[in-house]
């Protein structure tokens, strides 16, 4: 059987907790993180009945704030983000001029005048660089990479409100989805947002790496009698591929347009400019020639990320991601097909290691919690 | 831990030898760095397998990893009832027989590792 290899990496302020939680360890973007703690399945699971607690302080945080701070974002992001209003949060791409993911991010409005970007931990640096060359020379904006500020603390899971409002004085049920407040969770200071990258219900808590021990811990005790569990990024991840939510470096990059990624509703088609927003525009309007699409597997097999797709015998397409997913006990998967072939029922097949197995175009996303 | 009548490889599997069958399967060490198993692929009943080479393919939710034969030999039986439930791998791992082969050269044993061995080498 063949193993991985370690390496050496960066470190979240609950690395400790991991360890003593016998989590096993793996390489995430340079970071040393847990994959897993009970099993991925189990985790899985308690996630869709339960809840969950991932520690996803690896991700990173940008700011930009100053009188023009709305332009630079506007210039810089795919989404509109004239329509937010403070405490509000929008998905968005930061695009490359031919309308290519720089990078997926979450943007905030924290003030009038200050927002934050919450980016993918292997992209901070690369996304800094990117913000600071693109701000408009004109503009009086700054970009500070505030990454070390914050640990970051997701609990995903129909149980989440009721356990995270025991810890604080916040009122949670006032907190729309994609909507955040600020508040002591056991008495920290925190930024609590109602997101998450799992499909469930949940929230996403910022905390001073100082604290995220205290708050980690208080929320496990305090959610230790609905069945909360430490989760890791196993888990995290077959949760959002049942999602149908995008993971940057696997379904999309530098190669691929928000179009083509099937994420034409983060485009704020009717801002006047955006980076790459022209070529997008003449995408939408001629079709794309490839989409990222859903697929289930008819064969018995599992595809993975980075396998050949065949439509009539011809190579015509890249699975991005594929895994047997734990809820729905299915193999699925996200695959650039041509346009053409990208219909939901279109039967394509996926090159196995050698091997052909059949597979179906199906609609995303595969799950849908029940609200 | 490790059974005493089980001889191992370095790649992690166990072979179990009766006469001139052998079973094999994979470790207690091998299954938790996988995770949940979720897919087995194995040979064909009659194929002959050489010693180091591939086998078979064992895949948990996150990630494929390849099966090395502990020794060479025709392949006599396919855990059928395991390739339907291969999350039984996580639970029972040195139960868990994959295949038996009908060893060739019993001399090739010899250079496998004994259970204390093996735990020194998996610490």
């Amino acid at each position: 059987m063949s193993l991985p290899a370690p390496t050496s990496l960066r470190k979240t302020p609950l690395n400790a907790r991991h360890r003593a939680l016998g989590a096993r360890m793996v390489e995430f973007g340079g970071w040393d993180m847990p994959v897993e703690y009970s099993g991925i399945v189990d985790e899985h699971m308690a996630v869709r009945t339960r809840a969950g607690l991932f520690d996803v302080s690896h991700m990173g945080e940008i700011e930009l704030a100053g009188r023009d701070a709305l332009k630079a974002v506007q210039h810089i992001t795919s989404n509109d983000a004239a329509k937010l209003a403070v405490g509000q949060i929008q998905y968005s791409a930061l695009t490359t001029p031919q309308g290519t993911f720089v990078d997926d991010v979450l943007v905030y409005k924290l003030a009038d005048e200050h927002f934050m970007l919450v980016v993918n931990a292997s992209n901070i640096i690369k996304d800094f660089n990117w913000i600071t060359g693109h701000i408009p020379q004109e503009a009086d904006a700054v970009a500070v990479n505030t990454s070390s500020r914050y640990a970051l603390l997701a609990l995903q899971g129909p149980a989440s409100r009721d356990v995270l409002q025991a810890l604080t004085g916040a009122d949670l049920s006032s907190v729309k989805y994609y909507w955040f407040t600020t508040g002591e969770v056991a008495n920290v200071a925190c930024t609590i947002s109602r997101t998450g990258y799992t499909g469930e219900d949940g929230f996403e808590v910022f905390v001073p790496p100082a604290s995220a021990e205290r708050v980690w811990n208080a929320i496990l005790t305090a959610g230790q009698s609905a069945g909360v569990v430490p989760a890791g990024l196993g888990a995290r991840d077959t949760l959002r591929l049942e999602a149908a939510m995008r993971l940057y470096g696997n379904d999309m990059d530098e190669t691929t347009t928000v179009v083509e990624a099937d994420l034409g509703w983060i485009v704020g088609w009717k801002k006047p400019e955006f980076l790459g927003l022209n070529v997008l525009q003449s995408q939408k309007a001629e079709g794309p020639r490839r989409k990222l699409v859903g697929f289930e597997m008819l064969d018995r097999a599992i595809a993975r990320h980075g396998y050949d797709a065949y439509v009539a015998g011809a190579q015509a397409g890249t699975v991005t991601s594929g895994t047997q997913t734990p809820f729905l006990k299915k193999a699925i998967g996200m695959a650039y097909l041509p346009t053409e072939h990208a219909g939901p029922g279109t039967e394509f097949e996926v090159d196995i290691r050698g091997r052909r197995a059949k597979a179906t175009v199906v609609p995303m996303p595969f799950y849908k919690r029940q609200k | 831990m490790y059974p005493a009548d089980l001889k191992y490889t370095k790649d992690h599997e166990w072979v179990r030898i009766a006469g001139a069958e052998a079973q094999v399967g994979i470790t207690d060490y091998a299954q938790k760095q996988l995770g949940d198993v979720v897919y087995l692929e194995l040979p064909e009943i009659g194929r002959q397998i050489k010693k180091g080479e591939v086998f078979g393919t064992i895949e948990s939710v996150k990630a494929v990893s390849e099966l090395y034969a502990p020794v060479s030999g025709e392949v006599t039986q396919v855990n059928a009832s395991l390739t339907q439930k291969p999350e039984a791998v996580n639970k029972d791992p040195h139960g868990s027989w994959m295949i038996a082969v009908k060893v060739s050269d019993p001399g090739e044993a010899s250079d496998l590792f004994d259970a204390a061995k093996y735990t020194e080498l998996t610490k």
